[in-house]
Order: C-alpha cells, then sequence, then structure tokens
C-alpha cells in the first residue's frame, strides 16, 4: 500500500510537467504562432481571436494557469480544421486506438511466445541464435513500409483482408483490424521474444525445474505449466513498459491502413496544420502512458510479492 | 574451451604477467570471434562504404528527372529502373542513404554529450539534483518517442534543423539513463574514495576517473540503438512530409512517392524500405555484439 501511495505521489509532477511541455509547443513555433498557424492568408481578425482565445498577449505564467484552467475543464481546444472542440474527437477515436493497441499486444505475444520457448528450450543451438535474429529486422523496420507492403499484397493482390477501414461488429473489426495489428506487433516482437527469452533461461535454471525434471515430467508440460507461468509477468511488463512504443507504432499504421483512430487523426491535423490537434493528442498519449506504466508498476508488485522496490 | 597457459616471462618488456582465467576470457572476449558483432560490422560497413562512395558508384544525377525515361524497369543504363520523374532509382537509393545517414550519425551528438554531462551530475551528486534530473527524465519518457518528435518538427517546421533540436530534446534521457546508473555503481569504488580524499574537484573526478570507466555503454548505445531509432524517425518524418524536403533524395521520401505505384512499380517503395531495415539489423547485430564484448570484457 505504501508502495502503491508513493507510486501516485510521483505521478503529479510527472503529469504536470507532461502539460508543461505540451503547453511550451505553442512558444516553439517559430514567429507569431497564430499567423504562422493560420497561414499568410490569414485576416488580422482571425489572429486577433486566435491571440484572444489562446491568451498569447498575456504573461507567460498566465498563459500557462489559462491552459491548465481549460484541461481540468475537460476542454482541449477548438480544431482549427473541423471546428469542433477536440475533446470530441479524441473521445469518439480513442475507441479504434485502444482497439488495436489491444490486439497489436495480443498478436505480439502470441508471436512471440512460441519464438522464445523455440529459443530456449535449447541455449546457444542455431535454433537459438535464429529466434534472436530474425526478431531484428522487425526492430528495424519503418511501420508504415511494412504496413504499405502487407496491405498490397494480402488486401489489393489477395484480397483477403479489407484495403482499409475498421470493419463492423466484433468479427468484422478482429477481421478488418489484423493487418495494422500485425503490423505494429511484427515491431514489438523483439522486445518480448528477448526478454521472455531471458526470464526462461532463468526459470530453467531454478530448483523446481530440475525437481520436476527428476520427477520424469514431460518437456511439454514442464514448459507450459512451470516455465511459461513464471516467465509470463516479465513478459507483460515489458509491455507495459513499452506502451509509448506500442503507441508510437499505431500513428502511421492507422494512417495507412485508414483506420479513424487518434494516431491518424494526428497524422491528419500535421497534413491540415492543426496545431491544437497535434498539441491535445500529444498531452493525451503523454498521460495514457504515465497511467499504463503506473498500472504496470502497481499490478506488478501486487502480483510478485518479491518485488515492492526500495524506499 | 582449452586454456593453455603458458606463464609470460616475468619482466620481460612489454608483456605483463597474466593469469590463466583472465587469457581465457581475453580470447573468448577477443572481437572477430563474436559471430553477431562481425555480422553487424560487415553489414553496417557495406552500407557506409555504399553511401560514402556513391560518386563512384552512379553516374546519375539523383535529383535529374528524365520525362523519356519514366517508371522503367531494372536495365543495364538503370540498375534499379527510374521513378514516375525519370530519376535513377539505384542513385537516389545510394544518395538518399547519405542524407539519411549522415543526419542520423549527427543528431545522436548532441543527446549524447547533454545526456552524458546530465546523467554523471545526476548520479554523481545524487540528492535533489538527482530527483530533479529523473523527474525530468519521467516527464519526457512519458510521451511516446514518435509522437513527440513527430509533433515537435511539426511546430518548429519541417526540415533538418528541426530534425537535430527534436531528437535533441527528446534524446539526451537515454544517455542520462544509462551513465546515471554506471556513475551510482561506479562511484563506490575506491579509487573514487581515493581521488576524493586526495582532494580533486567534482568535475575533475567525474571527468578524468569515472566518464572513461562508464562511458562505453553509452558508446555502444549511441553507435547502435540510437542511430537506428534515428533513422527510424528520420525516414518517418519525411514520409510526413516533415523530414528532407523534396527534391533531395531520402529513403522516406522515396517511399512515399512509389506507393502510388506499389501495385503496378513494386520496387520503387520496396527497395528503399529494404534499405532501411537491412541497416537497422546491421546496426542491431552490431549493438548485440558489442553488449556482449562487454559484458565478457566486464565479467
Amino acid at each position: 500500500m505504501a508502495f502503491v501511495i508513493h507510486r501516485l505521489a510521483l505521478l503529479v509532477p510527472t503529469v504536470l510537467g507532461v502539460t508543461i511541455i505540451t503547453f511550451f509547443m505553442i512558444h516553439l513555433i517559430p514567429g507569431d504562432p497564430a499567423r504562422t498557424i493560420l497561414g499568410i492568408h490569414a485576416t488580422p481578425r482571425a489572429i486577433a481571436i486566435l491571440h484572444a482565445q489562446w491568451g498569447l498577449n498575456r504573461p507567460l505564467v498566465d498563459q500557462y494557469w489559462l491552459y491548465m484552467d481549460r484541461l481540468v475543464h475537460g476542454n482541449l481546444g477548438q480544431s482549427l480544421y473541423y471546428g469542433s472542440g477536440v475533446s470530441g474527437l479524441i473521445t469518439s477515436r480513442l475507441p479504434v486506438t485502444l482497439w488495436l493497441i489491444i490486439y497489436a499486444a495480443l498478436l505480439a505475444v502470441i508471436i512471440s511466445v512460441p519464438l522464445a520457448i523455440l529459443a530456449a528450450s535449447r541455449k546457444d543451438a542455431i535454433r537459438d541464435h535464429a529466434v534472436r535474429v530474425i526478431p531484428l529486422l522487425g526492430l528495424g523496420m519503418p511501420a508504415f513500409w511494412l504496413a504499405l507492403i502487407l496491405q498490397s499484397q494480402l488486401s489489393v493482390r489477395f484480397r483477403l483482408f479489407p484495403v482499409t477501414g475498421y470493419g463492423t461488429g466484433f468479427a468484422g473489426h478482429l477481421h478488418s483490424m489484423f493487418l495494422p495489428s500485425l503490423t505494429v506487433a511484427i515491431a514489438l516482437c523483439p522486445v518480448i521474444v528477448r526478454s521472455l527469452r531471458a526470464s526462461m533461461l532463468d526459470v530453467l535454471g531454478a530448483d523446481f525445474i530440475t525437481t520436476a525434471r527428476a520427477k520424469g515430467v514431460p518437456a511439454s508440460r514442464l514448459f507450459i505449466r512451470h516455465v511459461l507461468r513464471n516467465a509470463i509477468i516479465p513478459a507483460v511488463t515489458v509491455l507495459g513498459i513499452n506502451i509509448g512504443f506500442l503507441i508510437g507504432g499505431t500513428l502511421i499504421v492507422e494512417q495507412v491502413f485508414g483506420l479513424p483512430g487518434v494516431g491518424s487523426l494526428l497524422v491528419q491535423a500535421i497534413f491540415e496544420r492543426d496545431f491544437p490537434v497535434v498539441q491535445a493528442v500529444a498531452l493525451i498519449f503523454g498521460i495514457m502512458v504515465v497511467m499504463v506504466n503506473l498500472l504496470t508498476d502497481v499490478a506488478y508488485a501486487t502480483l510478485d510479492p518479491r518485488v515492492r522496490f526500495d524506499r | 574451451m582449452s586454456a593453455i597457459s603458458i606463464p609470460a616471462a616475468e619482466g620481460s618488456p612489454g608483456s605483463a604477467p597474466r593469469a590463466a582465467g583472465e587469457r581465457a576470457q581475453n580470447r573468448r572476449s577477443r572481437w572477430y570471434r563474436q559471430p553477431t558483432l562481425m555480422a553487424g560490422l560487415v553489414i553496417t560497413g557495406l552500407i557506409l562504404f555504399l553511401v560514402i562512395a556513391a560518386p563512384l558508384l552512379t553516374s546519375y544525377n539523383p535529383d535529374t528527372q528524365n520525362f523519356a525515361a519514366t517508371l522503367q524497369g531494372p536495365s543495364a543504363h538503370h540498375l534499379l529502373g527510374t521513378d514516375q520523374l525519370g530519376r535513377d532509382t539505384w542513385s537516389r537509393l545510394l544518395y538518399g542513404g547519405r542524407t539519411d545517414l549522415r543526419i542520423a550519425f549527427i543528431a545522436v551528438l548532441l543527446p549524447f554529450v547533454i545526456g552524458t554531462i546530465v546523467g554523471s551530475l545526476a548520479g554523481y551528486f545524487g540528492g535533489w539534483v538527482d530527483i530533479v534530473i529523473m523527474r525530468l527524465v519521467d516527464i519526457v519518457v512519458a510521451f511516446p518517442f514518435f509522437v513527440l518528435i513527430i509533433a515537435l518538427v511539426f511546430v518548429l517546421g519541417p526540415g533538418e534543423r528541426s530534425i537535430y533540436i527534436a531528437i535533441t530534446l527528446v534524446g539526451w534521457v537515454s544517455y542520462a539513463r544509462i551513465i546515471r546508473g554506471q556513475i551510482l555503481v561506479a562511484k563506490r569504488q575506491e579509487y573514487v574514495a581515493a581521488a576524493q580524499s586526495g582532494g580533486l574537484s567534482a568535475v575533475r573526478i567525474m571527468g578524468r576517473h569515472l566518464l572513461p570507466n562508464v562511458i562505453s555503454q553509452a558508446i555502444v548505445y549511441a553507435l547502435s540503438v540510437d542511430i537506428e531509432q534515428d533513422i527510424l524517425a528520420i525516414v518517418t518524418l519525411s514520409y510526413l512530409g516533415l523530414g528532407i524536403q523534396p527534391p533531395a533524395p531520402d529513403w522516406g521520401t522515396m517511399i512515399s512517392d512509389g506507393q502510388n505505384f506499389l501495385t503496378t512499380h513494386w520496387q520503387l517503395t520496396t527497395i528503399p524500405g529494404l534499405a532501411v531495415v537491412v541497416t537497422g539489423l546491421g546496426l542491431s547485430l552490431l549493438a548485440d555484439g558489442l553488449a556482449d564484448l562487454l559484458r565478457l570484457g566486464q565479467s
């Protein structure tokens, strides 16, 4: 419990810091932010309205206060392109992104577990080296490129999956979002395989495995009942730690597959020079990562009583 | 591993006496005996050679358009064919890699220097310095890497300068974490206590005594993982139109230019993508090999 409270206390400065960074983004814009955002054809009136809206003529502290006041009231600003509130845009698109993240995480685990077992079952054998090297290909692969290739081959040429879209109903989502999720999962696999393999090797060296082997437990049962069970917690933690990586992977994949999620909202906002949307999406993703990291830490400490961390 | 120990002649010039174990250790940690490291070196070296020697390997200017020869397949004249503007793909691939790798190598420098200094301060002084710096680190890592980089380059305006600024603002964090962790361990060593009681200044102890002992891991990280990550960031930014501005060649713009012809001229998108993948693989292998070498050297 003390650990949870300590962890929650650390949350406050981090979340405040995240808001400060997104707040300062507007001041990184070269020149007059309002003029740059609205473009060269902006009327002086439109610029004046934006100045008033963001309080650009007031001292920095006042501006931040104004920004925080808005955030606390759930107002993430007005989209310049859509003309509507950014909060509404994000809430309507969040389910798609969450679907993608969870689906990709599941696929990544489904792909990684057999690979890790394959590698750990005979350390330093050829298959161990193969499993360690092949996923490295996924690590250096631009997600948008892989998305384009998978889409052009499996969807356009062989018509196995819809080219774009989200699908309808649970089965529809599952079908339509397979390729986007696979793209994200492939980038994630190397990290999971690596940690799962390491923790499996750790478990394999433990006394209770020797005991089980001596009792004649068959290898398949040994791996599923004893090794995997103990090795999966660190792997899930790695997934939690890499939530930022996972979210980063969804951005352009959503764009390529035409999924109406928060990631493609960000990419389109960049094309439309819609600053309030970019700022709000960065903020939401930042806070999402902080929250998931908190949950991972707490879950880890609850599941594994050996881990209570120092202090 | 048959370690035959031949005791070195005591006092003979240039050869210090060594224990048998240390010899075996050294033999195992010899760099050319590491298959991963060798594979990484060969792949990375080959790619570096190709992009550096680009002017010798192609006679085409990567930006010269030729509307009489658009969207051609591979031929004796154009090794990898031409794109929709009749530009030579092989030439654009080489010069594109030149741009991306140059920016990636430069982009690593500032985060490395800043992160190393900040991490040393946090690790050495501890206390409130450490608390403030680590909270700052927490805040930066809260953002997904790509989201923050893309948002920063967007507000700073597209182009090379913005890429450097964005990567510096985000990238220093990893170095700060690595160096801080290493310094926390290293500062408990006796030589540090000796230097402190000798009255050396904190700056001197950090710079002359601690850093040379802890910097290797940060260098390995810079040369492999970080460069790879930066290449991906640059390519992604260019794909979004925020990075290298056309007509300058770069792998990201090549992929995005080619995607409209994916069903008819698949090579236009596939080849630059493969270039990124192979470069990434080379750097990953290099990272793994170097990490193994460091582990062996330390144990």
